[in-house]
């Protein structure tokens, strides 16, 4: 702390310039905060956050376990065995949604994954089960709220294999399903034959010897991956090439060790090393644990989950455990594959943006230039998108780090009130769903949540700061 | 004639900012008139009383309104607007293309970017206690020169800094030097054995000026806002203030200035005071107490420095009295304060918006009636305009009002130098008060203008030549304002010269 009458004072300015100016001009090195109005109508929910006692312990207290969480690779799995999922129940990405108001990718995942689990033998008998909703024979909750994380329509069924992952330091677990490629895919709420199909060789060839493979070899390290991907050019949520190889470099000895024929060994590593984001499934639950070790903590303000269903956009926060703070879900701008335009694109989807809440993503963009055009970018946007985050979080996580910004942490920690202070939303990087159900992948592109997500959870946690301890 | 209106969204100035942005639209030939504000309400309703429909818009949009001539004119209009938006200070909203870095979007961020040691917060009232705290939550010092901070605010960021150790100037702290530099309006001091505690701005002001005429310097001087006295606050940042300038080996000779604090409150700083081991000044301005001159004699003395009287400039215009009433015209309120007991002292009642008691307070119209006295740099007439020390246009036109009535025999005026002050407020208050006293001269009254000139020597805005374009311009200045306020007094009881 200065020393306020001795130490030679280094000023930071806050509001009408002609000050700042008085000061820069008696040779003072001054700090000028661009500073602007806080969103309309948060003024008395910030004072309220802001004068809580616990926040800052709290805060950092986040930041500390958000830096400190390891995440290891132990185990793979099928989700009836991981969760306990029995059969017509289906986890998906976002925030709880009917199926009133699922988004068409949402429910072609759904009748795909209801296909896949033999409950329907044609589209139109799975999506009259689907329709029928609550109270018949299935029933669907989010990923989130069972501790993992799926991409885009996020659907899992229990018959689909799951990667474990676990972490070291506070003992938790997370889950994230196996990925299934690009293109007319599930996630995308895609539910072709040819879909159905893949999702019945990964089940049967895929999940089991990459079981064999982790239980033969030991965990492996995910966190150190993803920090030498994001030094590799990979920013861990659109591209995630770098860190692809990695894993199957590090699989690859024990998958032929394994004892399985060398057909069924060279179909699995022609698949992953031909999926440039099959790393995107280990990265998301490393995120997941990585929040998790933040969640939870009373008086905290750090974002714990960005997640959307393809009709809304959910947060969690810290300090108020698992409530969503959900509003519409934005539409993704960004480039289109083949015929495709921004009349096909589906609301933003997927708990994917688990990566930009730990600071990957759009957040690491200056990481990786090379996938700025794929986006709608430019390499400046992309160095001014990431130093714009850091305004809006409360710390940096010196594992993953930047080469091109000095190698400066990734920006850690969304704080609900930087952004309601700022203005500044989330950056999202983000693959674009069709529309329709049964489309699949249309485009890729960036997005950001709507702001009401996050002026709502500074609401809840105004209205749990205990009051002012009388004198 | 063209009227043309425009709402920009995303853009953000402050009021100072946009003020000096209007005046040069202003400016240009074939302009009318013309208004560039963040869209509060306030500024919407001026809109309309120039003549526009408000357009839809909320405060954190900016909204620009021009009449002008012709095409030609709005032209010229809105280029001048926007160089003069472009070439707004530090840290503008441009970005710097990515390569660089774009400035900090809050205290915090700018705490942690560059590792500074004190914040000097501005921001409007309503939002001033978030940035405030955190600058305290960053560990960093910080000045609140915001006013319209609610009270529990205050009480909350004063508990905040003595949990971290820290000190908090304010809110509503108009000046603060801190080991030589100036924060919001302050004077150039000479460095030296006196450290100030105040809770009075203006107060400090005249104190620093008149210790600095009689040759004695300044340590530090540390605001800690007008209500830190009250029982509500308990004198929290006095208290921390009186320890530090307690431990600092510059600091000889303490004054802590503010009107007489709560009871409870007097008794804690007094016992504080008596085991600082330094002698304390205990200013405390009030009825039948010193005043600021006063004051500032015995600390003079009290360092071991002899006192003369404060300098002051005559008017050499002959004085054709009678003088009926004063009227003040303060952009300083405990200036205004102390004008008013002297007044008051010799004629009773001195109506005000910050009256001495209830019974003179003025209506909302602020019509004057009989002695009168206004305190432009109050709250509620700070409110979405800048500060009188700044912008001297509301009381030019109310000077040229005093003129016009013939019941106002000397107008009493505060001039503010120092930093943050108007860069040459007499370059616009002399030819004011020229027309103020040629307007009252054709209604056949001689109006007497005295000035208190608040400053040292070594202000930028050059303390002489401010005291001579005054005085050429009709004036009588005086460094002292309780002087200035003898002055309006004897001007009133003795008519014309003697």
């Amino acid at each position: 702390m200065a020393d306020l009458l001795n130490d030679e004072p280094r000023v930071v300015s806050a509001g009408v310039d002609l000050f700042a100016a008085a000061l820069a001009a008696q040779a003072v090195p001054v700090t000028t905060v661009d500073w602007r109005p806080p969103v309309a109508g948060t003024s008395d929910d910030l004072a309220r956050v802001l004068a809580d006692p616990r926040r800052p312990e709290a805060n950092a207290l986040a930041l500390s376990r958000m830096l400190e969480a390891g995440a290891d690779l132990v185990d793979v799995r099928p989700a009836s065995e991981v969760l306990g999922l029995e059969p017509g129940q289906f986890l998906h990405a976002g925030p709880p949604v009917t199926w009133d108001r699922a988004s068409g990718p949402l429910r072609g995942a759904l009748i795909g994954a209801t296909l896949f689990e033999g409950l329907a033998t044609s589209p139109g008998e799975a999506e009259a089960l689907l329709a029928a909703g609550s109270g018949s024979s299935v029933e669907w909750s989010p990923c989130h709220d069972r501790g993992g994380v799926g991409p885009m329509a996020g659907v899992v069924s229990p018959s689909m294999w799951l990667f474990e992952l676990a972490d070291p330091v506070g003992g938790r677990t997370a889950w994230c399903s196996l990925n299934e490629g690009l293109g007319a895919v599930l996630r995308y709420g895609a539910y072709g034959p040819e879909v159905i199909e893949r999702l019945r060789w990964m089940a049967s060839a895929l999940g089991p010897l990459l079981q064999a493979a982790v239980r033969r070899r030991g965990p492996v390290d995910v966190k150190a991956i993803v920090a030498q991907m994001v030094q590799m050019g990979d920013e861990g949520h659109n591209r995630n090439r770098a860190g692809t190889l990695m894993l199957l470099r590090d699989l690859l000895p024990a998958l032929v060790d394994s004892g399985a024929p060398s057909s069924d060994v060279a179909a699995a590593a022609a698949f992953i090393g031909g999926n440039d984001h099959f790393f995107l499934n280990l990265v998301m639950p490393a995120g997941k644990l990585q929040t998790a070790a933040a969640a939870g903590i009373a008086g905290c303000s750090v974002v714990t989950a960005m997640a959307r269903n393809g009709t809304d956009f959910g947060i969690q926060v810290s300090g108020t455990g698992s409530a969503w703070f959900t509003a519409p879900a934005n539409t993704p701008s960004g480039l289109y594959l083949g015929a495709f335009g921004p009349d096909d694109a589906n609301p933003d989807i997927g708990d994917s943006a688990i990566t930009e809440t730990i600071g990957l993503g759009g957040f690491a963009m200056a990481a990786a230039p090379a996938i700025v055009r794929f986006v709608g970018g430019s390499v400046p946007d992309a160095l001014a998108t990431s130093r714009l985050m850091y305004e809006i979080t409360v710390g940096e996580n010196p594992a993953y780090a930047f080469p091109i910004l000095e190698f400066r942490g990734a920006p850690t920690g969304i704080d609900v009130t930087l952004v309601a202070r700022t203005g500044v939303l989330p950056q999202i990087n983000t693959g674009i769903a069709g529309r329709v159900a049964g489309t699949g992948q249309v485009g890729a592109g960036l997005v950001q949540p709507p702001m009401d997500c996050f002026t709502a959870a500074l609401s809840a946690l105004a209205a749990a700061v205990p009051p002012p301890a009388s004198e | 004639m063209i009227r043309h209106v425009e709402v920009r969204t995303g853009t953000y100035h402050d009021s100072v900012t946009l003020m000096q942005v209007s005046q040069a639209v202003q400016g240009e030939d074939g302009v009318g008139s013309a208004l560039v504000a963040m869209a509060t309400q306030l500024n919407l309703d001026l809109l309309a009383g120039m003549g526009f429909d408000p357009p839809a818009a909320s405060p954190n949009d900016l909204v620009v309104g021009v009449v002008a001539d012709d095409d030609g004119a709005l032209g010229r209009a809105l280029g001048r607007l926007e160089s003069a938006l472009a070439a707004r200070g530090p840290g503008g909203s441009g970005d710097g293309g990515g390569f660089d870095a774009a400035p900090p979007r809050s205290v915090g961020a700018a705490a942690r970017r560059d590792g500074a040691t004190i914040a000097f917060v501005s921001t409007p009232g309503a939002y001033a206690f978030v940035d405030a705290m955190d600058a305290l939550q960053h560990g960093l010092h910080v000045v609140v020169f915001s006013d319209n901070v609610p009270v529990e605010q205050e009480i909350r960021l004063k508990q905040e800094a003595a949990d971290r150790g820290l000190l908090v100037m304010g809110p509503d702290c108009g000046t603060a030097v801190v080991g030589g530099v100036g924060f919001g309006f302050a004077n150039v001091v000479r460095p030296g054995p006196v450290g100030v505690v105040a809770a009075s701005g203006t107060g400090a002001q005249q104190l620093l000026g008149l210790v600095d005429g009689a040759g004695v310097g300044i340590s530090h001087c540390l605001g800690v806002g007008g209500r830190d006295l009250t029982a509500e606050v308990g004198g929290a940042s006095t208290l921390a203030a009186l320890d530090l300038l307690a431990d600092d080996d510059a600091t000889e000779v303490i004054v802590v200035v503010s009107k007489p604090p709560a009871a409870d409150v007097a008794d804690t700083v007094r016992e504080r005071a008596e085991k600082l081991g330094k002698p304390v000044v205990l200013a405390l301005l009030g009825p039948g107490r010193p005043d600021l001159t006063a004051v500032a004699e015995t600390v003079v003395t009290t360092a071991g420095a002899t006192w003369a009287p404060p300098r002051s400039w005559p008017s050499t215009a002959p004085r054709t009295g009678p003088y009926p009433f004063v009227r003040g015209l303060y952009a300083g309120g405990t200036l205004c304060d102390e004008a008013m007991l002297l007044v008051s002292a010799a004629f009773g009642p001195v109506r005000s918006n910050i009256p001495l008691a209830s019974a003179w307070a003025l209506g909302p119209d602020l019509q004057a009636e009989g002695h009168t006295m206004i305190d432009f740099g109050d709250d509620s007439l700070t409110q979405g305009r800048p500060h009188p020390m700044i912008d001297n246009s509301l009381r030019i036109e109310r000077l040229l009002t005093e003129a016009r009535d013939p019941t106002c025999g000397v107008v009493l005026l505060d001039v503010v130098l120092g930093h943050g002050a108007h860069p040459d407020p007499a370059g616009e208050l002399a030819p004011a008060i020229v027309r103020a006293r040629n307007v009252a001269g054709a209604r056949g009254r001689d109006l007497a203008v005295v000035v208190a000139l608040i400053g040292t020597d070594t202000d930028p805005q050059r303390l002489d030549d401010q005291a001579r374009a005054l005085r050429d311009a009709g004036a009588s200045v005086q460094l002292s304002n309780a002087a200035a306020a003898r002055e309006a007094v004897a001007l009133v009881r003795d008519g014309a010269d003697g």
